[in-house]
């Protein structure tokens, strides 16, 4: 069916060789050129794992990746119980466990394997800031097989979903959307790079999306409730999510029955989940505790948020208290992310969905308390489930969103992997003959490309100054302060555009279009 | 309206595919340069060393490191002229003795950098091939030379400077395709300068050269003769001169013809003395069992360093002589072709096949020899359907017998990855090729596109089997024997590969012989 289907649009566009370019990579079906993208993928986040990650010989606290390490000798040595609980085995205030239990879980399952392998690397006490090759090998490759696991099944489950039916667009399209998903810098660079386990919650995100695209809200209720239990970042999804599915439920002729059974999923996938803390009260109050740390302030270093930005003129943390600080964040995050909801609400469809999901989590990003720069990758995702649509959109975040995270990287000494995967990014992005849309878009007008460029043009002189000149004595986080001031620019431009293209959507012949064209 | 006639005027013109493809394999090459480095890093970096720090009477008599300079002189001179950019990196890395073993991240990114600017080479050679090809042909040789998992393993993980080599020789064969054979002669002569190894097809360009460049009329061949013959010479003299002058061309020479290093290498390359070492191990055992008193050798070949005794106990000595003359009979019939019809078109087929002897029949032979015939191969492997079906099997046999190169843990899904990533794209690439093709013949003829079937890219059982096979012996190596056997036999691994892509060589040897007799 598929090779049929590839011979056509061969026969279709003849003779042309630009067609051709990347007719030999489709033409076995997309389920061919996923393989074969996926194994460049997965090539590339090997290629970047051998470098260094954060904190690497940097004692006495090292870095994100000591604190996963940790994490694994800590769920492995003690009882469930004792994970989140300070005592004399488990010093919280060493890299102490602040995610919810299912990243303890895969820490636990991870711990299993390394102890299996190299059983110095996660004794207790006497392994902590252990560094080895073995050691390091072993790590990186939990987060390679997780991603391998997770992320790319999620995205693959996604793309047949999404592109299944009757779908108009171009296999090449596809597969460059394909290409996009995977490639994506910001995620590589963190998870295989800096060391996290995003891919986990991301992945676990994406089938989530998928399963609602697909019309299984059940089963996008528990991929999600996981995803939430693994990184609670992924509460940026949550409004959107939550607004989707109270509509669709809203439409149906039984509306109570449907939110009730979805409450419920919700409910029992948490249970499960939280388990061994649901014993008693002060147990489960305890875990929620670690997972909110407050006491860290409403932003850390100098990351692109509305807080960070205007605290160059405003500075929060000392004329406000916590308290109000708290409320202030709070309100600003839900009156940014309401309107999105009202319109999912009001009338859901799956694109959205999918531009709800976008804002939600770029208002969490912009205006919720204690935002890390690494949040960027969450925008970035829905992003990049867009990107046929939007690809100026994508292309332009994952610019602003990689500069927003160099001054990080820089610490990480990852400018090489940062520079390459740039690099890679862009020559797929403007693949020659690769999209449509790149031969067909009408050029912007005159003032709006001098606009891009010089924006460009600001980014890479952000990168070269950042690089090789010293901050001046008396501001010495001058250069983070522009990076920050410019991304913040951008991202706020952004979600202005994404929640005004969200309510055109919702106008009535429009949105009976895209429908069709979706489903 | 309006915007309509901005669509044509594109702001961003699509990068060129040629660029395009180098830039990506660029990004690849970038990433890998922390994974594991051979000796041949410390190597290089002492020829940088010691062409950097020493007058040039002095370069090929140092003996401050092992490493000592082996290569012809305009390989030397290469490293002098890369040596002159340390001074704005760290002086420290051309330092003859404060440099040894250095290894800092200055050092690392120096080299490998070099490594990757100097595969513009190999850009340039392998645009000038194809620039003439149609479009769909241009691309899948590109995707086969430019992405060649093989340089990637052998140029940019374990280190050395074939891209930038072999370019010089798709350089000279491109010159002779386009029927420019005193440009060809030229940048061959200036190959054998840089690396001597590339001699073993000089027998090829001779022949070929003399009855195809001379072949005009008495007195217009010679004076094409004497052309040619300047031309090499000049480049002789410029690359020997210096050390002629210098009394030393003997010192030179033997640098370069170590022969007291043996057979072969420490992990034998795929060729057919593997099969001769296994038959003589075979021997010895079979006529111990009848009870002869066989003596084990002195030397053996597992051991690593292969000294001048016989290592053999059965089997006749096998001398460098003999190896000469066997590389020589097994050429001789692609000599005999290129004498009676001097084609354009052959040149590259016969200087590959060339190579595949000096691989299989060669004295201490490096595995990594293979890519000398399996890139310039690539070339014609998109001519015909069969080409294909060889250059699929060949390309992934020569990339898996260099496994064993890289042996650490940190890049074992780099190198299987990486010929996964290359396998499925040959795949596709050959089979949108030759499908297609069947598709537009057909449907010139009946007009309909029903019989598509028709000759497409199928690997028959046999070749699939015998690529199965890989799979078996790579988990027999990697998993199956640590676990039953533990840290016995640790060479049988080694050994199983070898034996098992020699098949895979010997069988692409045959199919290159029989298609150049059967050749018109």
């Amino acid at each position: 069916m598929e090779k049929r289907r590839g011979k056509k649009v061969m026969k279709n566009e003849g003779e042309d060789d630009a067609d051709y370019a990347w007719w030999w990579l489709i033409h076995k079906g997309v389920t061919v050129s996923f393989m074969c993208i996926a194994v460049f993928a997965f090539l590339v986040r090997v290629a970047v794992s051998l470098h260094p990650y954060s904190g690497a010989n940097n004692p006495p606290k090292y870095g994100d990746y000591e604190a996963q390490r940790h994490w694994m000798e800590i769920t492995l040595n003690l009882p469930p119980k004792e994970w989140y609980r300070n005592s004399t085995n488990n010093d919280l205030n060493y890299w102490g466990l602040d995610y919810p239990p299912l990243t303890a879980y895969q820490s636990y399952v991870h711990g299993l394997l390394l102890r299996s392998f190299h059983p110095n690397s996660v004794t207790l006490f006497t392994s902590r800031g252990h560094e080895s090759y073995l050691g390091k090998l072993l790590m990186r490759w939990t987060v390679l097989s997780s991603d391998a696991m997770v992320f790319f099944p999620a995205v693959f489950y996604f793309v047949a979903v999404y592109y299944s039916g009757h779908h108009s667009g171009r296999k090449s399209d596809i597969v460059w959307h394909i290409a996009m998903m995977l490639l994506n810098p910001c995620l590589i660079l963190i998870d295989h790079g800096h060391f996290q386990y995003n891919c986990i919650s991301l992945g676990l995100t994406v089938a989530a999306i998928a399963a609602i695209l697909s019309k299984r809200d059940l089963i996008a209720c528990v991929l999600f409730s996981l995803a939430l239990n693994h990184k609670q970042m992924s509460t940026y999804f949550a409004p959107a999510f939550f607004s989707h599915l109270l509509g669709k439920c809203l439409k149906r002729p039984n509306p109570y029955l449907e939110v009730s059974k979805l409450g419920f999923v919700v409910l029992g996938t948490f249970t499960v989940v939280w388990w061994p803390y649901l014993h008693s009260r002060d147990a489960f109050l305890g875990v929620l505790s670690r997972l909110a740390p407050f006491e860290r302030g409403i932003y850390e270093d100098y990351v692109a948020n509305f807080w960070c930005t205007t605290s160059v003129l405003i500075k929060w943390k000392r004329l406000f208290s916590t308290q109000l600080l708290k409320l202030l964040s709070f309100g600003a995050t839900v009156s940014l992310c309401l309107p999105s909801m009202v319109q999912q609400i009001w009338a859901p469809s799956n694109k959205g969905f999918l531009y709800g999901l976008l804002n939600s989590s770029f208002s969490f990003y912009l205006f919720s308390f204690q935002v890390h720069e690494k949040s960027i990758l969450l925008p970035l995702l829905p992003a990049s489930l867009l990107a046929l649509e939007e690809p100026f959109l994508f292309g332009w975040l994952t610019q602003f969103a990689l500069l927003s995270m160099f001054p990080l990287l820089c610490r990480d000494k990852l400018i090489l992997p940062y520079m390459a995967l740039f690099a890679l990014f862009i020559l797929i992005f403007y693949l020659p003959c690769g999209r449509r849309d790149m031969r067909e878009t009408p050029s912007p007008t005159t003032l709006k490309s001098f606009v891009m460029k010089f924006l460009v043009l600001c980014s890479l002189v952000c990168h070269i100054v950042y690089l090789t000149m010293r901050p001046p004595e008396k501001y010495p986080f001058l250069f983070e302060a522009a990076i920050m001031l410019l991304c913040f620019s951008q991202f706020m431009l952004l979600t202005a555009y994404t929640n005004a293209k969200q309510w055109k959507l919702s106008k009535p012949g429009t949105l009976m279009d895209k429908e069709k064209k979706l489903i | 309206m309006e915007e309509k006639t901005d669509y044509s005027n594109k702001p961003l013109k699509p990068m060129s595919n040629f660029t395009w493809f180098g830039l990506v394999a660029t990004c690849i090459k970038l990433l890998l340069i922390p994974s594991y480095h051979s000796t041949d890093f410390e190597v290089h970096r002492n020829w940088l060393a010691l062409t950097h720090s020493l007058p040039l009477s002095q370069w090929y008599i140092d003996e401050t490191s092992p490493w000592t300079l082996d290569y012809p002189p305009l390989f030397a001179y290469f490293e002098r002229f890369l040596s002159i950019f340390t001074k704005f990196i760290d002086p420290n890395i051309v330092d003859l003795h404060m440099g040894l073993n250095y290894n800092t991240l200055s050092v690392i990114y120096f080299q490998r950098i070099t490594v990757i600017v100097s595969d513009m080479c190999l850009f340039f050679g392998i645009y000038r091939l194809t620039k003439k090809l149609g479009y769909r042909r241009r691309l899948m040789i590109w995707i086969l030379v430019i992405w060649s998992p093989g340089l990637l393993i052998v140029d940019h993980v374990h280190f050395q400077y074939n891209g930038f080599l072999l370019g010089l020789l798709l350089v000279s064969l491109s010159y002779l395709e386009e029927g420019r054979d005193l440009m060809g002669g030229f940048v061959f002569a200036v190959l054998l300068c840089f690396k001597h190894l590339f001699a073993v097809a000089a027998p090829v360009y001779f022949v070929y050269l003399l009855r195809h460049y001379c072949r005009a009329g008495l007195v217009r061949g010679l004076r094409r003769l004497l052309m040619m013959g300047v031309a090499v010479a000049m480049v002789f003299a410029a690359a020997f001169g210096p050390f002629l002058y210098q009394g030393q061309i003997h010192q030179v020479i033997r640098r370069m013809f170590p022969f007291g290093r043996g057979l072969c290498h420490a992990y034998w390359a795929p060729n057919f003395w593997v099969f001769y070492i296994i038959l003589d191990k075979g021997l010895a055992f079979l006529l111990r069992k009848l009870g002869f008193n066989i003596q084990v050798p002195a030397a053996s070949f597992t051991g690593g360093l292969v000294g001048d005794s016989s290592p053999f106990a059965v089997l006749p000595q096998i001398t460098p002589l003999t190896t000469f003359i066997m590389v020589l009979l097994s050429i001789s019939p692609c000599l005999i072709k290129a004498w009676r019809n001097p084609q354009p078109g052959m040149i590259t087929r016969w200087v590959a096949y060339a190579y595949t002897c000096g691989f299989l029949f060669g004295w201490h032979v490096h595995e990594k020899a293979s890519l000398h015939f399996v890139i310039p191969l690539a070339i014609v492997a998109v001519h015909s359907l069969e080409d294909a079906r060889h250059y699929f099997l060949l390309s992934i046999v020569s990339c898996y017998s260099l496994f064993p190169l890289l042996f650490e843990a940190q890049e074992y899904p780099i190198k299987v990855l990486l010929l996964l990533l290359h396998s499925i794209l040959m795949w596709l690439g050959f089979s949108a090729q030759f499908t297609e093709t069947a598709v537009t013949k057909v449907s010139a003829k009946r007009g309909d596109s029903a019989a598509t079937k028709k000759g497409g890219f199928v690997i028959g059982w046999i070749g699939k089997s015998y690529l199965l096979g890989l799979l078996v012996v790579e988990i027999w190596g990697q998993f199956l024997h640590p676990y039953f056997l533990g840290n016995r036999f640790p060479f049988v691994p080694l050994i199983l590969i070898s034996v098992y892509c020699a098949l895979g060589i010997m069988y692409s040897w045959i199919w290159q012989l029989k298609f150049i007799i059967k050749s018109p």
